[in-house]
């Protein structure tokens, strides 16, 4: 399977953030909440983590 | 009044036999012990995330560590691959995750399968929890 680096992220953090959700909190509505949280995290983070390579390579 | 006899006996005395199987059984099948535990929604949740990613690692060529006493990463991946304990066997027996790296990709591969383990550890020791009755 040959995937992007990008389409690798999400299926990564997807599958991570919906474990966490499900184990780190008590409730239905605050799981959601959490794994959605954690979600944005990796995204945000990747996206920051990139651009930071790209300008330090420049 | 037996009723409530047994209940606070429950508190005071959890089961933890029933917590160490659905620990183990969580261990052996992803989201196993949430399902023993009648948690229908996030035994499956638990099952398909952790599945899935373990099966795109393995499409990538990621590697599946066998047991070893070299590098000290060999042996840490190993321990992790161990985490998801069932799909481990199944790779084991089905020789998947064995041939050389070949694509850049095989390497993000190896890492999913890893952390497919790590994530199972932890959702056996919260279907532990809730076997406890700690978690709801």
């Amino acid at each position: 399977m040959q995937v992007s680096h990008f389409t690798a992220v999400l299926i990564f953090a997807a599958c991570v953030s919906v474990v966490f959700g499900i184990t780190q909190r008590s409730t239905p509505r605050t799981m959601v909440k959490y794994g959605l949280y954690c979600f944005g995290l990796f995204i945000a983070g990747t996206i920051v983590a990139s651009w930071a390579m790209y300008l330090i390579r420049r | 009044m037996a009723a409530s006899e047994t209940q606070q006996q429950s508190k005071t005395h959890p089961n933890t036999a029933r917590a160490y199987r659905a620990f183990f059984v969580g261990w052996l099948v992803p989201g196993g012990g949430h399902l023993m535990e009648r948690r229908w929604a996030r035994g499956a949740l638990l099952f398909a995330a952790i599945v899935l990613l373990y099966a795109c690692g393995l499409a990538m060529q990621g590697k599946v560590y066998n047991p070893n006493a070299g590098d000290v990463l060999d042996i840490l991946g190993f321990f992790g691959d161990l985490g998801s304990l069932g799909l481990y066997g199944l790779a084991r027996v089905m020789d998947w995750g064995q041939a050389p790296a070949q694509v850049v990709m095989a390497d993000y591969g190896t890492k999913f399968i890893v952390v497919a383990g790590l994530l199972n550890f932890i959702a056996a020791v919260d279907a532990y929890d809730i076997a406890l009755g700690k978690k709801p």
